[in-house]
């Protein structure tokens, strides 16, 4: 018993030393707390993210002076992309940092959100997830701090069948055709069962769903069954290592890349580059599209990286898929701040002044070419209802060197796919007793 | 001690570190005691935190505690199933049956949704986690229900321990065959041992789901997991309950504590990216030097430094 009571006085010790408490007169800057992963299996395609979000915050703040003058305070925290540790980061940075408050949470990974959720809404802080998260979280009369921004699962279900669509010359022509999805068996991979079947339900193509198992370097079985199905399309929903796998092993079984449309995140340069030839003519939903010849471009070459201060340790990522994720999703915390300081006024915001300011972010094609950001971010409109704004992707091609946009904006089914999500945002606001919002709450 | 403290130190900070602590008892009470080796910790975490998910969702007006000790229970019995291979094998080649254990059960959560009621992204969490008026979802609430449970658990383990049945495990994990010859029907304690040791495991798995993350999914119990528990008896100490807490300390917080250091004093000067790799040089540097330094564990360490106090102005 004496080293039980021995190890309890531990606690105590350690527990009581580490307190401290730092309040000091409220400056002008933003605190925004980035939980990032450069180590890890998820390094590669992280490190290019992070250098872009930072990228464009130094640019705000040393280009612009800020956010409407207020400046930014980012801070990187590693999780290697543990939900666990994500957790431990946001806990430690929630209530900010010497007065300067949090207006939102990046969480950088689907299962991420999906731990946060439930604080967040408690401690009043929005998590946002472009391009992931939880797809009925899209609803934000339930999930009022939950942000799936941008392009969420079940749009990428829907644009990925559009384009099909829109390659065979109309929806028609989509019945009776198999189209395979071939995908990461994890919670990202299955997140877009549902919005698929009721697609296959509504324009009568065969629905065939096979999975790879984590992390999928070997997928010659998988191949050898899709070859035997003969589909019309391949939609690929991979992630990591395993999507060159995937379009490795496809050319070798004799499916003809042209009729494998990628997702999101197998569609950057990591996804190719190790496929060699293989990848040639590949083409992938690109919410985020690749390349260095936007009008932001310019403005960071000028202000960034001409001065050498650009985080990313080898400038010829400059313009890289992930690196663009990374711009566009500063962009879109900036913009928002700019919403919410122009209802708040020119200070730091808090969590709640935060969720009003995404809740009412509004970027038309004008602004979008006032910030460079015209072709690599699509016009957003967030409401309550709908806490994602965009929904539209471009289709981007590689050509064994580089990511050619092919497409412009192609929209999801909004109108299809709402009851889906509204279905789901019920039952999790019955589970949790949740009275979901007015639309119109925040009018 | 909640009245001192923050909500970050008691939610992030002492719920992770009490819970590894109860999965390290669950271990420690296998290897370190009966001297079975496993590498199935994560997968029998995942059971019980499964199982109390589906026990408390399914059964309404289950209360929580009545979930968690079912649960643990249901994992004891996965446990005592897949112990049925140390009656004929033992040493390296158990540790590896004891993988299929936790890719099995990585696998059957991933794969069958039931268990998980058909959650689009294969995740489960508690909606209610109120018992007679207390909200354990708070941090409070989650520390109070921590700390009761594994206080009792430890209180469980020190009585077993002291009985016949820690005799018993102590003597076949020092010579199974001597034991045998002494009458001792080795096969039954080893499989009392596996069941005993997931049981604690088992409530450890639905602690972290509910009481520290609030959803988990199978990734949470990854192999890693595993290898993080065996690592917390390795250093914390083997056959000591002392020893999970320092192990768990030392696994837990000594990366945060060297988080905040970097933070603090290098940050802005050196790369991010270099400044963590940094950080995981010194952590397994620190392990290895540990290991080599006092393979008993750290607990063992501090006995002896405590015995040496003790006699210290009068040696001789």
């Amino acid at each position: 018993m004496r080293h039980f009571l021995m190890a309890t006085a531990a606690f105590a010790a350690i527990a009581t030393a580490g307190l401290a408490a730092g309040a000091e007169a409220a400056p002008n800057t933003q605190y925004i707390p980035l939980p990032t992963y450069r180590v890890g299996p998820y390094a590669s395609s992280g490190t290019l993210w992070w250098a872009g979000e930072i990228d464009y915050f130094r640019y705000i703040n040393e280009a612009e002076g800020g956010v409407d003058g207020v400046k930014l305070d980012y801070q990187e925290f590693e999780t290697g992309w543990s939900p666990d540790r994500t957790v431990e980061v946001y806990e430690r940075t929630k209530n900010g940092k010497n007065g300067e408050p949090v207006a939102f949470f990046f969480t950088h990974g689907t299962p991420a959100t999906y731990a946060l959720i439930d604080r967040a809404a408690v401690d009043k802080i929005p998590l946002i997830d472009p391009a992931g998260g939880r797809t009925e979280s899209a609803d934000g009369t339930v999930f009022p701090y939950a942000f799936p921004l941008l392009f969420d699962y079940y749009s990428q279900a829907s644009v990925g069948i559009n384009f099909i669509a829109q390659k065979e010359g109309g929806f028609d022509k989509l019945k009776g055709q198999k189209i395979v999805t071939v995908y990461l068996d994890s919670a990202y991979g299955r997140e877009t069962q549902p919005a698929i079947a009721l697609l296959a339900k509504k324009y009568g193509f065969q629905n065939i769903q096979l999975s790879v198992s984590d992390p999928g370097s070997e997928q010659s079985a998988i191949w050898r069954q899709v070859r035997e199905i003969r589909p019309d399309w391949v939609f690929l929903r991979t992630w990591g290592v395993s999507t060159p796998v995937a379009i490795k092993t496809a050319v070798r079984f004799g499916i003809p890349v042209k009729h494998i449309i990628g997702d999101v995140w197998a569609g950057s340069e990591a996804d190719v580059i190790p496929a060699g030839s293989a990848a040639i003519g590949y083409e992938a939903l690109a919410p985020y599209p690749g390349g260095a010849n936007f009008a932001i471009d310019d403005r960071l070459r000028k202000a960034i990286l001409d001065k050498n201060e650009s985080n990313l340790a080898d400038t010829k990522f400059f313009g890289a898929v992930y690196y663009n994720i990374g711009l566009v999703n500063a962009a879109l915390a900036v913009e928002a701040l700019h919403v919410g300081h122009k209802h708040f006024g020119n200070r730091p915001l808090n969590g709640e002044e935060g969720r009003w300011a995404f809740e009412h972010l509004h970027i038309d094609n004008a602004r979008l070419a006032q910030i460079g950001f015209l072709g690599l971010l699509q016009p957003i409109n967030v409401t309550v209802t709908d806490h994602e704004g965009g929904g539209a992707a471009r289709i981007q091609q590689w050509d064994g060197k580089q990511w050619h946009v092919v497409t412009d904006w192609i929209q999801a089914d909004h109108a299809l796919l709402e009851p889906l999500i509204k279905a789901k945002s019920a039952e999790y606001a019955k589970e949790h007793g949740i009275t979901p919002r007015a639309a119109d709450a925040e009018d | 001690m909640p009245a001192f403290v923050s909500d970050y130190w008691l939610g992030v900070v002492l719920v992770p570190m009490l819970v590894l602590a109860l999965a390290g008892l669950g271990l420690n009470l296998l290897t370190g005691y009966a001297g079975q080796i496993s590498l199935g910790s994560g997968g029998f975490m995942a059971v019980g935190a499964f199982a109390t998910f589906n026990l408390a969702t399914r059964i309404p007006g289950l209360p929580l505690p009545l979930a968690l000790i079912l649960g643990g229970l249901i994992a004891a019995l996965a446990g005592v199933l897949f112990s049925l291979p140390s009656a004929r094998i033992k040493g390296f080649y158990l540790m590896v049956s004891s993988l299929t254990a936790q890719f099995f059960f990585e696998w059957l959560f991933q794969q069958v949704p039931w268990f998980y009621n058909n959650a689009s992204a294969g995740t489960i969490s508690l909606p209610n986690m109120s018992v007679l008026g207390i909200n354990f979802a708070t941090a409070r609430g989650s520390y109070y229900l921590t700390l009761v449970t594994v206080t009792l658990g430890f209180w469980l383990a020190y009585n077993l321990l002291r009985g016949n049945t820690g005799r018993v495990w102590t003597a076949i994990r020092d010579m199974d065959t001597a034991a045998a010859v002494i009458g001792i029907r080795v096969y039954r304690y080893k499989v009392l041992a596996f069941g005993v040791s997931s049981f604690f495991l088992g409530i450890a798995g639905a602690l972290w789901a509910f009481a520290y993350l609030g959803t988990a999914s199978v990734q949470s119990f990854d192999l890693d997991r595993s290898f993080q528990v065996l690592f917390i008896i390795i250093i914390g100490g083997m056959g000591s309950l002392a020893g999970n807490f320092i192990g768990s300390i030392f696994i837990l917080l000594l990366p945060l504590l060297l988080d905040r250091i970097s933070q603090g004093v290098f940050s802005g000067h050196l790369g991010e990216g270099f400044l963590q790799n940094v950080e995981k040089v010194i952590f397994g540097g620190l392990i290895a030097f540990f290991v080599i330094k006092e393979p008993d564990g750290i607990a063992n360490l501090i006995q002896s430094l405590r015995d040496r106090v003790r006699v210290w102005p009068l040696r001789f």
